[in-house]
Formats: C-alpha cells, sequence, structure tokens
C-alpha cells in the first residue's frame, strides 16, 4: 500500500510539479524586475488554455513532427521515473548515468528534427544551434556525473545518493568543480540564460523557442510542459547527487514524505539560483558558448583526476 | 552586478506609491480583467502584435504594457512570439500594401478560437492616413475584425479598459471564444 | 559428414560458382544478375549457418593442407572468433544480395552486370577466406583477392572519371597497406621459421621484443590503412561512395572489419603479453579516428561521403574498446580485457548493421533521384516513406540513441573505459580519460550529423526537381532494410544475450580463455563489474514504449476532440521558398566554426559585377566552402615528392648501357658470395 502511494507520487512529481517550477523561476525575475509578474500557478493556466485550442498544422509537416511531442514528453516521463526523486523505493536499473543521458538526447533529436520538418527557415538554424549546443553540454554533462560515480564506485544514480550522503567534506571537495560543471550543463541542456533566452520574441536570438514556433494546441502544450520537466528533473538530479541529506533510505511512509518536502525545498533552491541568474546576466553569444561548455568539460576532468 | 542588486533592493515594491494605486482605474479594471482573462481564457490570454505599417506610436504602448508599471501579465495576458501560439491578434496601423499578404497570412496562421482586434484609429479606419495611396484603410479592410479600441495612440490604461469592455462583449455573445474542457 | 567446416567450404564453393555462372551469362543481364545475387545470398546462409553452430558449440575445426616447401601451405582455423566475423559477414552479404537484386537493375544495358556479379561473389569469398585464414601465406592471398575484386567493383561505373580516381587511390593504398602486412609476418617468418599463425604462436619465444614493435607497428599501419584509421583513411572517402550502393554496404560494414580482425588476431591471439605502450597508441589512435571523422563527416554535404567518415568514427570507437583491452591484456587485469574486447565486437556488429542500413537508404534515395548531393532532396518522407523510416532507425541507432543496438555497444565501450579510469596508473588513466572524452563528443556530434543528414533529404520540402518525382525503390531493397533496421531494433532489445555471446568469442581469444569476463550478461540485465553498472535493455524499452504510450493516451483523453487545421508554415507573412529552408551546409557551420583550429575551413567568394567600374550591381556571385585537406597537404604529399625525388636519382643508374647493367649483376654476386661466406 505505501510502496504504491511512494511509488505514484516517484512518477507524478516531476510532470506534476514541474510548471509550479517554472512559474516560482518567472515570479522572482518578475519582483527583481520591481514587478508583481503573473502568480506562481501560470503556466497551470497556460497549459490548460492550451490543451483546449484548435492547432494548425503545416502542410509540409510529416508523422515526425505530429510524433515528436509525445516522443519528447514520454522520454522526459521514462527519465524522471528513472531519477532518484526522494527515496531508494524507486530503485531500478534505469537509474543508469549514462542511460539518463542518452534518454534526454532522444528528446533533442526529435526536437531538432521537428524543427526541420515544416521547412520555415527559423526551425532549421534552431535545430543547428541546439544540436551544437547538445553535442557539446553532453561531454560536461557525463562527465560531472561520472566524477560522481568514481567517488561512489557505481554508475547507478540511487548509489551515487546513498554514498555520496556519507562522504567527508575533505572527499568532498573536488566534487564542487563537478558541481560547477554541472550547474553549466544544466543551464544548457534546460536552454537558460546564458545559452539561451526562454522569454525572447527575437528569432536570431532564439535556439530551443525557434524549433517550437510552428506548434500549436495540444502540441504546444505537450513541449512547453516537456521542457518544464527537463528543468525540474535536472534540479532534482542535481540537489540529489550532490546534496542528498535527508534522501529517505528505507521505503517507509513517513521519511519518504519527510524526504520529499525537503527534495523539493532543494529544488527551490536551484529554481531560485536560475532566477538570479537569468537576472544578472545577459544572454552570451553564440559562438562564445562552446568556451563556456568545454570549460565546464574541463572542471569535471580535473574533479575525475583529483578523485580517482 | 552588486550594484544592481543594490539598486532592486533599495527601489520599493513597485514605482509606484500604494495609496495612489489602490485608487487607480488601472488597478480596479485590471482585477476585473483578471475576472474575465480566467473565466474565458482559462486564465492565460495570449496576444501577438502585428505591425502592419503603423507609427509605432500603438506599439510603443503596447510595449508598455508589460513594464513595471502597468505589468499586465499579473492579469494572465502575456505576449508571444508566433500566431500560432497565440489567442488574440492585435492589429496596428493603417495596413500597408506591403503588410497586406502578411497580415492575411498571419491571420491564417493563428489556430482557432482567436479573436482580432484592431488597435488605433489608424487600424480602425485609416486614421490620419485615411484615402492615401500607399494604404488599405483599416484592418476590416483586409480579415474579419471582431474588436476594436479607438485613440491615436491609446494609452496603455484605455487599452487594459477596452480589453475588459471586448471580454465583457465575448462574454454577453455567449458564443465561448474557446471549448470548454 | 556435415560440419561447419564442410559448410564453410560449401560456402565458398557456391560463391565460386556464382562467379563463374554469373560471368558465363554476361550477355543476359537478368540471368547474371540472378545468378550473381541468389547464389551470394545462398553462399551467405550457409556461411552464417556455419559460424553460428561455431558461436554457439564453441567448438574450433581446422584443416591444414601442407605441401613440400614449408612456405606454400594452407591452414584454415574456425574458432569462435573467426566463426563471428563470417557470420557478420554472411548476415550483411545475405542482406546486401537481397538488395542487389533489385539495385542492379538500374546498371541493365549500360554496364556488364557479369562482371558485376563475378566481382561481387569474389569479393565475399575474398572476405570469408580472410577470416578463417590461419596462416600467413594463405591469408595474403586471400587478401589480395578481396581487394581486388573490391578495387573493380569501386571503378565499375567507370564512365565516371571520378571513380576511376577512387579506384586508383584505393589501389594504391591498399596495396601499402599490403606490402606492411607483408614486411611483418616476414620478420616473423624470420624469427620462428614458420607462416603458420598456431607455429608462430607456439614459437614466440624465438621472437624478440624488437621484432616484436616492429610487426606492431607494421601490422598496424597495414591493417590500418584497410580499416581507416586516421591518417591512412584518404582512400574511405571516395572509395566507398563510387561502389555501387550494396557493394558500398558491404564495404564499410565488414570490409575494414577484417581489419579490426587481424588486429585483435595479431595483437591479442598470436602475439601474446603485449607491452603497455601498444594499446595506448590504439587506444588514442582511435580516439583521434573517431573524434576527426565526425568533424569531417559534418563538413560533408555529399550523402555516400558523409556515411564514409562515419565508418571512420565508428572504427575508432571499435579501437577504443580494441586499445583498453590491449592496456588491460598488458596490465594484467584480463576480466576487463574481456569486457573491452566483448565490447569492440559488439560494435563491430552494431556497426555492420546500421551501417549498411543507412548505405541502403542512401543508395535507394540516390537511385531514386540521380543525385549524390543532399542539398538537392528535401521533403522525400512523403515520396518514400519506407526508406524514410529505416534510414530513421539507422540514424537513431548510430547516434547511440536508446532502445537501439548503437547505445547498448557505446555504453559498453564507456564501462571499459571508466574502468580504465578507476584502475590504471595516473599516466595510462590520463589515456583512458581522453578516451572517453572523445566518446563522449563523439556520440554528441554524430547525433547532430544525423540530425542533419536525415533532416536535409526526408524533411522540409523538396529542393530540386528530382527530389519532387522520387519514388520508393523495389520491394526487395524495402525488405533487406526492413531486416536490419528490425535487427538493429533486437541487437538493442535483447543486448544482454548477444553480448554473453561476445564474451565468450573475446574469451576464446589468445591467453583470455582462462579468465572470467568482468560482466554478467542475461537477456534482463547486463552488469559489469559486480554492480559498478548496469543496464537492463529490455526495460529500457518497455519504459520508453510505456512512457511513449501513456503520454498519447493521455492526450488523446484530455483534449482529443480538438479539430486540426492544415495551414501554411508560419513564414513571417514572407514567400517562403525552398531555397530558405536550412541546408546541409548551413546545418553544420556553426560547428564547423566552433572547431575551425582542426578543421582550417576556407570561404572564398568571387562576384561578377555588372559594371566592372563601378562595381555596385552584382551580377552573379560565388561562394566556395573548403576544409583543408590536411593529410595530403602536410603528409601525402611531401612523402611523395620525397619519392620522387629519390626515384629521380636513382633513375640514374638505368642509362641504357647494356654493359653497365651485367656490372651491376656481377658486383651484386660479389655482394651476395661475400655475405654468404661471412655467415
Amino acid at each position: 500500500m505505501n510502496a504504491i502511494l511512494l511509488w505514484t507520487i516517484q512518477l507524478l512529481a516531476v510532470p506534476a510539479l514541474s510548471p509550479l517550477g517554472i512559474g516560482i523561476i518567472r515570479k522572482i525575475k518578475a519582483r527583481l524586475q520591481n514587478r508583481c509578474g503573473a502568480g506562481v500557478l501560470q503556466p497551470y493556466r497556460d497549459l490548460c488554455k492550451l490543451f483546449g485550442k484548435d492547432e494548425t498544422i503545416s502542410a509540409d509537416a510529416s508523422w515526425v513532427f505530429k510524433a515528436a511531442p509525445y516522443i519528447i514528453f514520454g522520454v522526459t516521463l521514462a527519465a524522471s521515473a528513472a531519477i532518484p526523486v526522494f527515496s531508494v523505493l524507486a530503485a531500478n536499473p534505469l537509474a543508469d548515468l549514462l542511460v539518463f543521458v542518452y534518454l534526454l538526447a532522444i528528446g533533442n533529436f526529435f526536437l531538432a528534427l521537428a524543427g526541420i520538418d515544416t521547412g520555415s527557415a527559423f526551425g532549421g538554424f534552431g535545430s543547428s544551434r541546439e544540436m551544437t549546443v547538445a553535442a557539446l553540454a553532453e561531454g560536461g554533462l557525463v562527465f560531472s556525473m561520472l566524477s560522481l560515480a568514481f567517488a561512489a564506485h557505481s554508475t547507478n544514480l540511487f548509489k551515487i545518493v546513498a554514498v555520496v550522503s556519507t562522504l567527508s567534506p575533505a572527499a568532498f571537495a573536488p566534487l564542487t568543480l563537478s558541481l560547477i560543471a554541472f550547474m553549466i550543463a544544466l543551464l544548457a541542456e534546460t536552454a537558460r540564460f546564458p545559452f539561451d533566452n526562454p522569454a525572447t520574441h527575437l528569432e536570431l536570438t532564439m535556439i530551443h523557442e525557434a524549433m517550437i514556433l510552428e506548434y500549436s494546441g495540444k502540441r504546444l502544450a505537450l513541449i512547453e510542459w516537456s521542457s518544464a520537466n527537463k528543468l525540474m528533473i535536472f534540479a532534482i538530479l542535481g540537489v540529489n547527487l550532490f546534496f542528498p541529506w535527508g534522501f529517505a533510505a528505507h521505503g517507509c511512509l513517513v521519511p519518504s514524505l519527510l524526504a520529499f518536502a525537503l527534495v523539493l525545498g532543494k529544488a527551490l533552491l536551484v529554481a531560485v539560483f536560475v532566477a538570479l541568474v537569468e537576472s544578472s546576466m545577459a544572454k552570451m553569444r553564440f559562438f562564445r558558448l562552446p568556451d563556456l561548455l568545454f570549460v565546464s568539460f574541463i572542471l569535471s576532468v580535473l574533479s575525475i583526476l583529483l578523485i580517482v | 552586478m552588486f550594484k544592481l542588486y543594490a539598486k532592486i533592493l533599495s527601489t520599493p515594491k513597485t514605482v509606484i506609491d500604494a495609496d495612489v494605486l489602490r485608487s487607480n482605474d488601472l488597478e480596479i479594471a485590471g482585477k476585473k480583467l483578471k475576472e474575465k482573462v480566467r473565466k474565458l481564457f482559462n486564465g492565460s490570454l495570449a496576444i501577438r502584435e502585428v505591425d502592419a505599417g503603423s507609427s509605432n506610436a500603438c506599439e510603443q504602448e503596447l510595449t508598455a504594457l508589460g513594464n513595471c508599471y502597468y505589468d499586465v501579465e499579473r492579469f494572465g495576458i502575456h505576449f508571444v512570439a508566433s500566431p500560432r501560439h497565440a489567442d488574440m491578434l492585435m492589429v496596428t496601423g493603417p495596413v500597408s500594401r506591403n503588410m497586406k499578404q502578411g497580415l492575411i497570412r498571419t491571420y491564417e496562421a493563428t489556430p482557432d478560437p482567436k479573436l482580432v482586434v484592431a488597435v488605433g484609429d489608424d487600424a480602425i479606419n485609416g486614421g490620419i492616413f485615411k484615402g492615401s495611396y500607399g494604404v488599405l484603410d483599416g484592418v476590416g479592410k483586409v480579415i474579419p475584425v471582431d474588436h476594436e479600441i479607438p485613440g491615436d495612440p491609446p494609452s496603455p490604461t484605455v487599452i487594459i479598459k477596452h480589453l475588459l469592455r471586448i471580454l465583457e462583449d465575448v462574454e454577453a455573445k455567449g458564443a465561448k471564444p474557446r471549448k470548454q474542457l | 559428414m556435415i560440419t561447419p567446416l564442410s559448410l564453410y567450404f560449401a560456402s565458398l564453393i557456391a560463391l565460386a560458382v556464382g562467379a563463374v555462372l554469373s560471368i558465363l551469362s554476361s550477355r543476359h543481364d537478368k540471368a547474371a544478375n540472378f545468378f550473381g545475387s541468389s547464389l551470394a545470398a545462398l553462399a551467405a546462409i550457409i556461411g552464417m549457418i556455419s559460424s553460428a553452430w561455431v558461436l554457439i558449440s564453441g567448438q574450433v575445426y581446422s584443416f591444414s593442407a601442407a605441401t613440400d616447401l614449408p612456405q606454400l601451405s594452407l591452414s584454415v582455423k574456425l574458432d569462435r572468433l573467426a566463426a563471428f566475423f563470417v557470420f557478420v559477414i554472411c548476415l550483411i552479404a545475405l542482406l546486401s544480395s537481397v538488395y542487389g537484386y533489385g539495385y542492379v537493375k538500374h546498371y541493365f544495358g549500360k554496364y556488364n552486370i557479369g562482371k558485376l556479379g563475378f566481382f561481387y561473389n569474389l569479393f565475399i569469398a575474398g572476405m570469408i577466406m580472410v577470416s578463417a585464414a590461419h596462416d600467413a601465406f594463405f591469408f595474403l592471398i586471400a587478401w589480395e583477392i578481396m581487394s581486388l575484386a573490391s578495387y573493380f567493383l569501386v571503378v565499375y561505373e567507370d564512365r565516371e572519371k571520378t571513380n576511376v580516381e577512387a579506384g586508383t587511390l584505393y589501389f594504391i593504398m591498399t596495396h601499402i597497406g599490403t606490402a606492411f602486412i607483408m614486411l611483418a609476418f616476414l620478420l616473423l617468418y624470420g624469427s620462428v621459421g614458420s607462416l603458420d599463425f598456431g607455429a608462430i604462436k607456439e614459437g614466440m619465444a624465438a621472437v624478440s621484443p624488437a621484432v616484436r614493435n616492429a610487426v606492431f607497428i607494421l601490422a598496424l599501419v597495414g591493417f590500418g590503412t584497410k580499416a581507416g584509421i586516421i591518417p591512412f583513411h584518404i582512400w574511405l572517402p571516395s572509395a566507398h561512395p563510387a561502389a555501387p550502393t550494396h557493394v558500398s554496404a558491404l564495404m564499410s560494414g565488414v570490409m575494414i572489419k577484417t581489419g579490426i580482425l587481424m588486429m585483435i588476431r595479431i595483437f591479442i591471439d598470436v602475439l601474446p603479453n603485449p607491452p603497455l605502450w601498444w594499446g595506448v597508441v590504439v587506444l588514442l589512435l582511435g580516439a583521434v579516428s573517431s573524434l576527426l571523422g565526425v568533424l569531417y563527416a559534418l563538413t560533408e554535404h555529399d550523402i555516400k561521403r558523409l556515411l564514409a567518415y562515419h565508418s571512420i568514427e565508428n572504427i575508432g570507437i571499435i579501437l577504443l574498446g580494441l586499445g583498453g583491452a590491449l592496456i588491460f591484456t598488458s596490465l594484467g587485469m584480463y576480466p576487463l580485457a574481456i569486457l573491452a574486447l566483448a565490447a569492440a565486437l559488439f560494435h563491430t556488429l552494431n556497426h555492420a548493421v546500421f551501417k549498411s542500413l543507412l548505405f541502403m537508404g542512401a543508395g535507394s534515395v540516390i537511385s531514386s533521384t540521380g543525385t549524390r548531393n543532399m542539398e538537392e532532396y528535401g521533403g522525400l518522407i512523403k515520396l518514400m516513406p519506407q526508406t524514410a523510416l529505416f534510414f530513421l532507425i539507422g540514424s537513431m541507432a548510430i547516434s547511440a540513441l536508446p532502445p537501439f543496438n548503437g547505445f547498448f555497444s557505446e555504453w559498453a565501450t564507456y564501462q571499459a573505459l571508466f574502468a580504465g579510469i578507476a584502475s590504471a596508473s595516473p599516466l595510462v588513466r590520463l589515456a583512458f580519460v581522453a578516451g572517453a572524452g572523445a566518446l563522449v563528443f563523439t556520440g554528441g556530434l554524430a547525433a547532430a550529423c544525423f540530425v542533419k543528414a536525415f533532416g536535409a533529404t526526408f524533411l522540409a520540402r523538396p529542393r530540386s526537381h528530382e527530389a519532387k518525382h522520387a519514388h520508393e525503390p523495389a520491394w526487395g531493397s524495402r525488405a533487406a532494410m526492413a531486416c536490419l533496421a528490425a535487427i538493429a531494433l533486437a541487437a538493442g532489445v535483447f543486448a544482454g544475450t548477444v553480448t554473453n555471446l561476445l564474451g565468450k568469442v573475446a574469451q576464446s581469444v589468445g591467453s583470455l580463455s582462462a579468465y572470467a569476463p568482468a560482466f554478467s550478461a542475461n537477456a534482463a540485465l547486463f552488469s559489469v563489474q559486480k554492480g559498478f553498472a548496469s543496464v537492463s535493455p529490455l526495460l529500457v524499452f518497455f519504459a520508453l514504449a510505456v512512457a511513449v504510450a501513456v503520454a498519447w493516451f493521455a492526450v488523446k483523453l484530455a483534449a482529443g476532440g480538438r479539430a486540426v487545421k492544415i495551414a501554411r508554415t508560419w513564414d513571417c507573412g514572407s514567400n517562403l521558398n525552398e531555397r530558405m529552408e536550412i541546408t546541409a551546409t548551413g546545418f553544420s557551420r556553426s560547428i564547423i566554426t566552433i572547431f575551425k583550429s582542426i578543421l582550417m575551413p576556407s570561404k572564398q567568394m568571387t562576384s561578377e559585377y555588372r559594371d566592372g567600374h563601378i562595381k555596385y550591381f552584382v551580377k552573379a556571385s560565388t561562394v566556395k566552402l573548403e576544409v583543408k585537406d590536411i593529410y595530403g597537404i602536410y603528409f601525402y604529399r611531401p612523402f611523395k615528392e620525397l619519392l620522387t625525388k629519390i626515384a629521380d636519382r636513382v633513375k640514374a643508374i638505368q642509362g641504357g648501357n647494356v654493359n653497365a647493367y651485367v656490372l651491376y649483376i656481377f658486383l651484386v654476386l660479389i655482394v651476395l658470395l661475400c655475405f654468404l661466406s661471412v655467415k
């Protein structure tokens, strides 16, 4: 009984709460601009409205365009089932470092194809930029999680969580480099500043948004929801891998619910961090992004060499 | 960066004094507008702004809707980057000949249900450009217009009050602009 | 008596019969095509049965025929390693023959079909013979048959000058490689006194370390030229596109793997106890090949050249596994060596499958549109939906996306490299980190390249007249592609079972048989090093399938009743035409600019003006985008010039005076007699 309840929470947590995460980031940004901004539940209202609208699809689009939102959303659901959220109850063989990274890569692949599919000029170059950034960000992402894997002697995400919570401060020190690298990779993969501006209207400054200009109605809702899911997945993964204290080591009900609340609190801190970063700096010029991504890779490599 | 945060923290919550706010037309209309948007659009109204050869005066006013003072986002209204994402098209300008095709294509690219609002005197009937050889004298001559917001240009407060009126009209007509979930 | 060995010879006989019948019926195109394809397919089926038998039973079958001269002997050994390669060759040959039966119809009336069938069967026979050859003499004969047959296939369409040039380059490079291989075998013969691999293995004590190192370098260059390692790869991008498509699939999918097979055979099986630096060199060569291969692929807009560069990239990935295996063997960590070797073998199988699939898809598109230039495709998914689906599956497999097979072999390679990072000494650790870093970036860049290839070819709108009138290929071609796509998915979903079998293959090589592998794999779970990492291929597949299905059903329930209207693409109100879509060249421009220090791109613009004096209105403009040919300029051309200079000097002795020639013979005789008397 407990197991069913906890599994339901694990599977539904990310899709159900991700729009709230986006809403909180937007609210903080609005406050930092000295205005009220929409409420934190606004993204839910946006999604509801979009599900109720009709769609207009380009005549040039093929089944790839029509199927891509379902595949992308499905991939985020599978990834959210794979990561440790709040308790070891959900430990499963899907929670492997490389499986996680390449599952999300499927989403990027199909989104890029959907951008090219309609034959619009913006979608194509959005896909080109997105694949470039994704290809280079993968290095920092895999290697930062790899340094944790070496510290924990396993690439299973649940085992990493278990071991990192017992590390001494001296053993944890090299992991701070990986933390920086992971944060850079998080910003790149979730299309936030300084890599991409999620609120821009200027097509020449878009990366992620450019690929979804053709979507409308329920498919647009799915894609927006998927990018919210992705941000939530990365935030939860980051806090659980680097700051796992409070993670429920047993499948019991009360510790698990406490752990869930704790994880949400930590993810909230990540949201605040992202909002502060977005309010403090401008988006970087596209050809400066590879430098930042290589920095992420090199920091991770240094961290690995310090650990093994 | 620290100067930026120092400035943010030292500026009061909103730029205008709180007492002035409470009695302001804008706030009263805004509250009612938020209610209407919640009822008719599920709390989220997406607007695509189309410049059909205008003098940019109306665009400035529409852009001002998003600033700290008017902050129309708190009512659930936001501007979007593509007509495919939009519920409402706000068209400004008297529709120059060059923009005729663009305007028609934008209208066709917007999914149903949609509303078209002509903003500014120029968009309604050509305004000060009426009769010129280079314009088509109003948006209504090119695409079907559902509502109008007069003014040259209308100030943001006027735009919000007219939006409220438009949504009240839509509600009164009973034809829901969107299918109920 | 039916044994795997007799079946093996039966398949060779079937190929010989096919070759002969094909050339005899060269006047009748249809008959030649039939004999060429069907007998090759039959031989492939027999070969698959034979090799599967050996793979499952694990028994070794040998055959040797000796003559009075010790050098002239014939030795064939079907052990698990050879059987694995024979299986892969026969599998791809079978599907390639099925594809070719329909594809070759394009050549009816234009070229000699009997010649095609003859060399095609000879080529497959050469490859099968190379896999099981167990003495250097027979091996070299089989190697030459394979190389010559493939040369004639490359220049088959000899009316195109580029094909003939590609063939010439291929001919020269493969014989340079063969020369290095011959040198290596001669050195071994000099030390051991026999050309038989088994005898060499037993006589290893007589071989000094200096000779072993020399053999390593010569074999690496020789087999590396066939495999396509950078910098010996220059023949690959021109030769693979030049051949007919089903031959390209074979060349790219399996012929280059014979180089890998022989590297495994020589470095791990025949020459035991490799020193550490061998493995490090192979690992670093693999890292460089994979990264540079994918970067050059991104610069290409000829679809077959793009796929050829991806072959170089994947050979690099296989070498990462092989290098890891060599390093682990030299450090005494045999269980990890088995893991690394099994990963390399798995990637060999997977690459053969998805590369052939991609080449077949590309071939169908090329024969349908008449051009190899991706800039002239577009929108083909509506006219060739099945080919598009199979090409998409191939693209997902090569980009290492779950649940297809490419992901699981790269996963295994990663695990081998991670094990190296965790357990080796600091300097060797750096090599493994470099390898793992190369693999990570290669995976991402390969995905980018295939978004470009699939997108530019099949998506958006047709960019040329030919693309608007494309059509699906013959059903045989589609059936072959469907089979390969199904195998790609099956090898992914059942990756555990396949890895288990490949572990046994890896264990059968050389001294590894005494050790247990560092992983355990069954249908449900593939787990490495007692839980350092584990993956469940079945679970990944089901999780994905269920998640996408749930998404689809939930949305259908929530929003199923909404109307969908078909309209124009949103073009900001402009007149969007095909020329405004992203092109293959434009897609990769960002990446080329980012890596400009490696690729050294150049851009030349020439403009023709309406008025030469004022130069204001442009009449026509040409832009030439190029990537610097580093290997040609810095390596091959100076080498060629040096060789030419030496040859010019040496030419002096050929004066034309017969008396001088007699003097030369006399002098050499004196030197030889002195040499022999001293010895």
